[in-house]
């Protein structure tokens, strides 16, 4: 049971060229897409919400621009899914929590305002693991998204529903949060590339934070490309985000095809062993020697303090996340359950509200926080993270990217993980950079024996986007079988 | 570390704001201290010496002018509100001063 | 954040760590127990200063007391999900004047903001952004106009409180039937100003606290309006045996909003201290809130968590690091402060800094009056600008230090008493200064020149010697002063003798009925030192 897109190969890259040159209509495109959304949305369930009547105005908004001779935009045209944890003014955001449900905001995230500005259509706010805690797109309040290619299996998480909506060719093109794997966890799974920018690189204005000091925002796509020229189009200084990297979006697309001849490419050993599929490893390796047939030198490098990463991450996420989410209290929005004092109302309403992954994690975090076990845990996990910077900052100065799985698995059936630190597990190769900042991309390369999609992951040092795209760019084109059309 | 009590999570969940009933205590409790075993490895790490990251791209200073941006009507700050009287949130009896 | 904390916990400390030092004082407040043990007062004052920015600490929302609820607000404000807060530039650069004000340009330092956590309705966020142990300020000093020092530990920058009001039971927070919130205070930045335990007296509290809103406003940091909640005090209250050297537990007393409530609340806090210790019980640490009404302070309900904030890092915003030259611009643009307005006004009349007529007049603000009135006097060429009232410089401060030492005594006497009871504390230094020299030169009396100045406040284009001649207070030369002195003699031959014999007592005494006489017969015009001087003379001369 598959509800991919096999038909389509409608990329984001063609169809604004199409829609910027007048040859084809942004309202034409946009109906393909609610077609599709149509017939196998009942099955997917990657939409909270699907915003078909404001996308048909802003497509016909775009049609008219280009009939009056104006250029939309380097999205034009374009459908987007939009995860739904980014504020949408006048839209619901939920973050798949009954504690938002019905709340709408009174303002666009940045990321939003500036998707809008290059022309794209948003077509709906997409699923995801409440507050974006998850690995599996199971934790909503709203229901379980589902995997395009094998409606047994989960997306991934926690931006399960961007990927799959991605998958299923509801729109060419998503927007998600990656928090410690969220975007390329859910793109390896789903068979679709995923990108972490390099934090600071895209502002987080609107992004409903998670754990602040690792969420970043990101794209999802069926082609490099098309994650390249969404990521241009969001990325660059924000100053409503004053942890936003004071320089313009790099000019990605532009730099795609230069290759990797002579690109010193790193096999991260600790991320190649324990824990990861036999399936996973071999496509990994053959990625590593499809680079190396494309001209990068390619060597195995130990970054040994990457095995603490998980541990760190599971302490310093939560920490940051029960203070996020303390402000969801019944008083200025949300929902709110009475009780006889606001004290108590308060804690009725959180209650309530919040799912058990969330309040676990709540829990975890205000532990490590609390008094008497700040040093031990909060403080030990962030001079870890030093320890990560450190271990990565000397690989790279041998290697320009480095490469690893992206997941240790191929998509896991629904409801086959209950055990959280097992669910936790699925995020060890996709954190570290979470912790150092820096970027990553999960690239479709082949199958396991299943055949489900598998995902390789290139990482690169801070702003390294440009490498790091190249190789992602080569493994597209000697990946065995699109994983996103199988 | 000793292990994390019931004791421990009860008191977490009353400064999360949160009521756990004694099944979820016991469930939580097994749980969190399974995870924070998993974390002994870095607990047992000596790092005297080493600084903490607190944010993964370093930058220092980032001010904004002190200019007067747009603010939201009363109508619109409300809007959200479970419950709102003359342009201000209701909520029920406070119990206590702030801290 | 402990890595701070020294390993000897048995050396109390401050919150970055520094042993805690009390100062001694010749001004204590001391409190007896019913025992009758005797108690003195170790206190240090927590001062919340709302600052004088238009914005608030972390969005453009507009910083502005009085607006209708819930107006002043945005997205920010309100901690919706997915905003984000930005340091206010304004904010810091308030908080770094503050900080050459009391501690030089090396008080300032690199900070950072934290999380504090606490669920409360007025908190948008359910944490507070506050910089808890890398403040903006560290390790400065305030001296009172008594000269006693009170050390300041720290001042950071943080964000203000939205503001319940309370519905039924009479407006109060216990038994109300609903509360009501409006959030157009929060956001507004605080500069917290922590002082060391070095206010020894409930007069000390009142003045650090007053001297402090001088400088706050003096510097443009804060209105420091009390009334408006602009300026919120705490104070850490304890005490120890008289003469001891002990530091015991304290407690925080919220809720000061005046200076009179400041050292009621302080005295009475240690009073209920003292009989705690001196009866053998134990002094909570907690803290308590201070009941006007009634006179008492209270304890606010224990929180469960109120002791674990959960502080971290706030991973919204990096450092605040100035540069120097920042900090040096900023230091460069301060105005002179009280203390050392006091010391330069007291340097140039030659009175104590501690003097009241030097106190006052700098509390007032006029200092510059006074010396710009005296460097008219001493002959100085006028300045062109010194009418507008602009800020005195070295210049100014060396000719009033020139001026003649009869027209400084004067010039403070109108200053301190004269002219705020004429209503003229804006008046011309030149003009004060005419009046003055003819004071001096023995044209006019002391209780002439107190009506000529009046004339000076209610006309402005009067000068003293035109008021002079119109009230007929005519220098009288000096035969016709010779004449009167030697008619009061030859009407007093008892006395005269008397004064002749020369004993300094008895003629101190009869100086006094001598120059009476001549004033009565003088009708006030005569100059009385001129008369003594004549006295004097005539007595020598046999």
């Amino acid at each position: 049971m598959s509800a991919t897109d096999a038909g389509s190969a409608d990329t984001a890259v063609r169809i604004a060229a199409a829609v910027r040159a007048g040859e084809r209509s942004a309202l034409d495109v946009l109906e393909g897409h609610l077609a599709r959304i149509d017939s196998a949305e009942a099955d997917v369930h990657a939409f909270n919400l699907v915003t078909i009547d404001s996308a048909r105005a802003a497509a016909r908004a775009i049609d008219e621009r280009v009939a009056a001779g104006e250029d939309p935009g380097p999205l034009a045209g374009v459908p987007i899914a939009l995860k739904d944890n980014l504020c949408t003014r006048g839209v619901a955001t939920t973050c798949s929590s009954r504690i938002l449900e019905g709340w709408v905001p009174p303002y666009d995230a940045t990321v939003v305002e500036r998707v809008w500005a290059s022309g794209a259509v948003p077509v709906g706010k997409t699923n995801l693991d409440e507050f974006a805690m998850g690995s599996s797109t199971e934790n909503s309040a709203f229901g379980v998204t589902r995997n395009p290619h094998d409606l047994t299996k989960v997306a991934g998480g926690s931006s399960g529903g961007s990927a799959a909506a991605v998958a299923a060719g509801f729109s060419p093109i998503a927007l998600g949060s990656d928090t410690g794997g969220s975007i390329r966890q859910p793109a390896a799974l789903c068979g679709v590339v995923g990108v972490k920018p390099t934090y600071g690189l895209v502002s987080r204005y609107g992004l409903i934070a998670f754990a602040s000091s690792l969420d970043q925002v990101g794209p999802f796509a069926t082609t490099v490309a098309d994650a390249a020229l969404l990521l241009e189009a969001i990325a660059g200084h924000d100053p409503a985000d004053a942890t936003s990297i004071p320089q313009e979006a790099p000019r990605l697309l532009e730099r795609l095809d230069e290759g990797v001849q002579g690109l010193r490419v790193g096999i991260v050993s600790e991320l190649m062993g324990d824990g990861i599929h036999p399936d996973v490893l071999a496509r990994v390796r053959e990625a590593a020697e499809a680079l190396a047939a494309a001209g990068a030198t390619v060597e195995e490098v130990s970054v040994p303090a990457v095995t603490y990463g998980l541990s760190a991450y599971y302490l310093i996420a939560p920490a940051e996340a029960s203070s996020n989410l303390a402000r969801f209290d019944g008083v200025r929005y949300g929902l709110r359950v009475d009780g006889a004092t606001t004290q108590e109302m308060m804690v009725n309403t959180r209650t309530a509200g919040f799912g058990d992954e969330v309040k676990r994690r709540i829990m975890l975090g205000t532990y490590a926080l609390s008094a008497g076990y700040y040093d031990a845990f909060y403080g030990q996990a962030q001079k870890v993270r030093t320890l990560i910077c450190r271990d990565l900052d000397a690989a790279y100065e041998r290697f320009d990217v480095l490469l690893s799985p992206t997941s240790p698995t191929t998509a896991f059936d629904v409801g086959a993980i209950h055990d959280p630190l097992t669910m936790y597990l699925n995020d060890i190769c996709t954190i570290p950079t979470n912790l150092a900042g820096h970027p990553a991309a999960s690239v479709p390369f082949g199958t396991g024996a299943d055949g489900l999609p598998v995902g390789v992951q290139v990482l690169a040092p801070a702003l390294g986007e440009i490498p790091m795209f190249r190789a992602a760019a080569v493994l597209e084109a000697a990946a065995p079988a699109k994983g996103a059309h199988p | 570390m000793s292990r994390i009590t019931r004791d421990d999570v009860a008191h977490v969940a009353t400064l999360a704001r949160l009521e756990l009933d004694p099944e979820r205590i016991e469930t939580f409790t097994s749980q969190l201290a399974a995870i924070l075993e998993h974390a002994e490895d870095v607990e047992a790490l000596d790092l005297a010496g080493v600084p903490p990251t607190s944010h993964p791209y370093e930058l220092v200073n980032v001010l904004r002018p002190d200019e007067v941006g747009a603010t939201l009507p009363n109508e619109e700050a409300l809007a959200a509100a479970p419950q709102a009287e003359s342009g201000r949130f209701r909520v029920p009896t406070i119990l206590g001063e702030a801290p | 954040m402990t890595d701070s904390a020294p390993a000897d916990a048995r050396i109390p400390t401050d919150s970055l760590g520094n042993p805690i030092t009390v100062p001694d004082s010749d001004d204590i407040t001391v409190v007896e127990a019913p025992d009758g043990s005797r108690w003195e007062l170790v206190c240090g004052l927590e001062v919340h200063a709302e600052l004088a920015t238009a914005t608030k600490m972390f969005s453009g929302a507009p910083n502005n007391f009085g607006d209708e609820p819930n107006t002043n607000v945005d997205p920010v404000t309100l901690g919706l999900p997915g905003t984000l807060p930005v340091v206010n530039q304004h904010a810091v650069e308030l908080a770094i004047r503050f900080g050459c004000a009391v501690g030089g340009p090396q008080s300032v330092r690199r900070s950072v903001f934290s999380r504090k956590n606490y669920f409360y309705p007025d908190m948008p966020k359910n944490f507070q952004i506050s910089q808890y142990d890398q403040p903006i300020v560290v390790d400065g000093s305030l001296e009172l106009p008594s000269g006693h020092v009170v050390g300041i530990e720290r001042a950071h920058l943080e964000e203000d409180t939205g503001k319940s009001t309370h519905v039924g039971g009479a407006g109060r927070i216990t038994g109300a039937d609903h509360s009501l919130v409006d959030y157009n205070r929060a956001g507004v930045p605080l500069l917290e100003i922590v002082s060391r335990p070095h206010v020894r007296s409930t007069d000390q509290a009142r003045q650090y606290v007053s001297e402090l809103r001088s400088i706050l406003v003096a510097c443009g940091i804060s209105d420091g309006k009390m009334e408006e909640g602009s300026l919120r005090v705490d104070a850490n209250v304890s005490v120890r045996r008289e003469g001891s050297a002990e530091i015991r537990t304290r407690c925080e007393i919220k809720n000061l909003n005046s200076l009179r409530s400041l050292g009621r609340a302080i005295e009475h806090e240690a009073t209920r201290q003292a009989a705690l210790h001196a009866a053998g019980e134990k002094v909570t640490q907690e803290t308590r809130h201070w009941d006007e009404a009634q006179g008492v302070t209270g304890t606010m309900r224990s929180k469960e968590e109120a002791d674990d904030y959960r502080y971290f890092p706030e991973p919204d915003l990096v450092p605040v690091d100035p540069s120097p030259e920042w900090i040096a611009e900023v230091a460069a643009a301060l105005p002179v402060l009280p203390a050392a307005r006091r010391a330069r006004l007291a340097a140039a009349t030659g009175e104590a800094r501690t003097a009241e007529s030097v106190v006052v007049i700098v509390d007032r603000g006029q200092d510059d009056q006074a010396l710009l009135a005296l460097a008219a006097a001493s002959g100085a060429a006028a300045r062109p600008d010194a009418a507008d009232g602009s800020e005195v410089d070295a210049s100014v401060v060396e000719a009033a230090t020139a001026a003649p030492t009869g027209a400084k005594a004067r010039v403070l006497v109108h200053i301190a008493q004269n002219l705020a009871a004429a209503g003229g504390a804006d008046l011309a230094p030149e003009r004060l200064a005419e009046l003055v020299l003819l004071e001096v030169g023995g044209e006019l009396t002391a209780t002439q020149a107190k009506q000529v100045l009046a004339e000076l406040v209610a006309d402005p284009t009067a000068t003293a010697a035109g008021v002079a001649k119109a009230k007929g207070f005519e220098a009288m030369d000096t035969g016709a002063l010779e004449a009167a002195v030697d008619a009061v003699i030859a009407g007093n031959p008892t006395e005269w003798e008397q004064f002749r014999a020369g004993d300094p007592k008895v003629r101190g005494k009869l100086t006094g009925f001598f120059i009476g006489q001549v004033m009565k017969a003088t009708k006030g015009q005569a100059d009385g030192k001129a008369a003594t001087a004549l006295l004097t003379q005539r007595a020598a001369d046999g």
